[in-house]
């Protein structure tokens, strides 16, 4: 009695678990699985194939857009790395009481603004008649105003300035838990500053690491306001693709292809990325 | 560098170390030499400052104001990673990411030593420990015993001049502590490396150090062999820590060289010495008696011409094995005691609330000068 009782409690407790999964994760891409395989022959006119994937092998711009969205997250991931590392080590070694939660949430309030707004605020700072342009000009180094929107290294700083709490919040927790005797210990036993980070440190923090650099990974690669926004027209990104073919050309198929491509393309770059750091999805994701 | 080899027969030397924490001073003027080869304890209760102690030792602290010399030279400036001496920490600090011959080899790998060198040297070094052989097994494999032993190859493999050790048996259960007592009291004996061991357990100290030092309140006490703290401790804080004691609040009756005759406070009258401050008569004086030193009779006669002879009234009987004490109330005074049980069979049958004769020397009841 008290057995079916829980057993069906567990079943309303993981009601809208489930639905949610269902209705917002599986169907949608069955759905779009189903229009990604079907190709327009004519008006109203579909046949089952794979020739919306074949276009996007075919056509040049395309992949390379592809392989760039790719290569440039990688960057972007790798950038938040490399900064958020000392950050987070700085808020969770150096750091203690009232001074560690005002750090925390000194990275947390950029967040409260949205996505839109901070970005808008990269925009002010990095355009031709911008802040930067016309303090240097000021300062006397540029002598005309120069464009710093509308570049890679724009759409760059976006990305690494949204993430950096997706990074710096893993690492501060693994961080934390690492035992300053352990520090201590490889510092009396002869150890220097760089041959600690490389032995203790960061095997330590590694499952911060990777289940940061994933977060920041995902984000990145799926991101549409930054790369539009600061990037301009030049710079394309994959996600903008799929927008213009849904929204501009109404080529749903083509659409859903390259949303299929994109899961891919993740997928397969966070597996590497797992294997490469000899991490499971459970060691870092699931702690 | 500096110094001459007159010094350097101290391989651990400390001059009026002092360590100041904003508005307060954890280690006070405190000056001893410790000679090589031996084992030499710092005991003292938590908070005494025999932590800050040793991390000024390692380096992880910076000392205030005195010198610390390592073999005759100074150590003062000298980062931790450039010091002559390793340190076991409390919970040992074992590398839970590398395995065992990684976390043994990592002072030597920091050194430069080639790699075919430093398996040779981890492989020896495991061997004298009693664990050939683990190697490639990784930490959480290993028993809490076994963790002691490779925290301590760790530090060893570096041949270091002196060995630091913080508590290291504090989390161990009771019987392996006692096991480990002994095995690193051999470890020591068999690398003949100094080492200084801190702790708040005074079992530890006696047991395994040629040389204690009772911390209190930032000073060292006394510096002595545990014998000599045992028997002849040189302050009332001494006599009160190491061993247990009954202690007494007196006023000092009178009193002929180092013999006085002291009142407690419920009236009790006490023969005791002072062996080491001058006592005159309406002195306030802390007077402490071993439960051991009480010795038991059924008959008054029995002690022959004891100084100090009184009858009590079991209160309560704590057994515990060899280690049983009684708690009696003394019947002219009311005050308490505690005596310890000897083990021949004679007591065995003793019960609540029966009467019986106590009596102890005077040599045994050691006076102190109050509040000092």
């Amino acid at each position: 009695m008290t057995q079916a009782q829980s057993r069906l409690g567990l079943y309303l407790l993981m009601t809208p678990l489930m639905l949610w999964l269902l209705l917002l994760i599986i169907v949608p891409h069955i759905g779009m699985f189903l229009v990604s395989i079907s190709v327009k022959t004519g008006v109203r006119q579909y046949v089952t194939g794979l020739g919306n994937y074949m276009v996007f092998f075919t056509e040049p711009l395309y992949w390379n857009t592809f392989a760039r969205t790719a290569f440039m997250s990688i960057a972007a991931t790798f950038l938040t790395l490399v900064v958020g590392f000392p950050v987070a080590y700085y808020i969770a070694k150096l750091t203690r009481g009232r001074t560690k939660t005002t750090l925390f949430l000194m990275c947390l309030i950029p967040f409260w603004v949205s996505e839109l707004v901070r970005t808008f605020g990269w925009m002010i700072l990095l355009r031709e008649t911008g802040i930067f342009s016309s303090f240097l000009q000021y300062i006397g180094v540029l002598s005309g105003p120069v464009e710093f929107l509308y570049n890679d290294a724009a759409i760059m700083i976006g990305l690494v300035y949204t993430s950096m709490l997706f990074m710096v919040v893993p690492l501060v927790t693994t961080l934390d838990s690492l035992d300053d005797s352990y520090i201590e210990a490889a510092y009396d036993l002869g150890g220097n500053g760089i041959s600690i980070l490389r032995e203790i440190i960061i095997p330590h923090a590694m499952p911060g690491i990777v289940s940061g650099c994933i977060v920041v990974f995902m984000l990145s690669l799926g991101n549409y306001l930054t790369p539009i926004l600061l990037g301009g027209k030049d710079s394309l990104w994959f996600t903008g693709l799929i927008y213009s073919q849904f929204i501009t050309r109404f080529n749903w198929e083509l659409g859903s292809a390259f949303g299929f491509l994109l899961l891919g393309l993740s997928s397969a770059i966070v597996w590497a990325g797992l294997k490469l750091s000899r991490q499971s999805l459970t060691d870092t994701v699931g702690r | 560098m500096t110094q001459t080899d007159a010094d350097a027969q101290f391989d651990l030397e400390c001059r009026k170390l002092n360590k100041d924490f904003s508005g307060f001073r954890a280690v006070k003027d405190v000056s001893f030499g410790v000679p090589k080869g031996t084992f030499f304890s710092i005991l003292g209760p938590s908070g005494c400052g025999k932590t800050t102690l040793l991390r000024m030792i390692a380096g992880f602290q910076e000392a205030s104001s005195g010198d610390l010399l390592i073999k005759g030279n100074s150590m003062i400036g000298v980062p931790p990673n450039k010091r002559p001496v390793s340190m076991v920490f409390q919970h040992l600090a074992l590398f839970p990411m590398m395995d065992i011959e990684a976390n043994v080899g990592f002072g030597l790998r920091q050194r430069g030593v080639p790699r075919e060198e430093i398996a040779k040297r981890v492989e020896t070094v495991l061997a004298r420990v009693g664990l050939p052989g683990v190697g490639s097994r990784q930490i959480s494999q290993l028993s809490g015993g076994q963790k002691q032993r490779v925290a301590i190859a760790r530090c060893m493999v570096l041949e270091p001049d002196v060995l630091l050790l913080d508590e290291p048996l504090g989390a161990l259960d009771l019987k392996l502590r006692e096991h480990m007592k002994i095995e690193l009291k051999t470890l020591q004996s068999e690398f003949n490396t100094t080492f200084v061991y801190i702790t708040h357990d005074q079992s530890e100290a006696l047991v395994m150090s040629d040389q204690i030092a009772v911390m209190n309140h930032g000073e060292f006490e006394q510096v002595g062999s545990a014998r000599e703290l045992y028997y002849a401790p040189n302050t009332a804080f001494v006599a009160g820590f190491v061993g247990e004691a009954n202690k007494f609040t007196a006023t000092v009756d009178a009193a002929f060289g180092d013999a006085v005759t002291l009142v407690t406070q419920d009236g009790m009258e006490l023969k005791g010495i002072s062996p080491v401050a001058k006592m005159q008569k309406g002195d306030k004086a802390e007077v402490f008696v071993r439960p051991e030193a009480v010795r038991l009779a059924t008959e008054a006669d029995k002690f022959g011409g004891i100084e100090n002879l009184n009858t009590g009234i079991v209160e309560n009987i704590l057994f515990n094995g060899a280690n049983s004490h009684i708690i009696l109330r003394e019947e002219k005074s009311g005050g308490e005691m505690n005596v310890a049980i000897p083990q021949t069979g004679e007591f065995r049958d003793l019960n609540k609330g029966d009467k019986i004769f106590i009596g102890w020397e005077a040599a045994q009841t050691r006076c102190y000068a109050a509040g000092a």
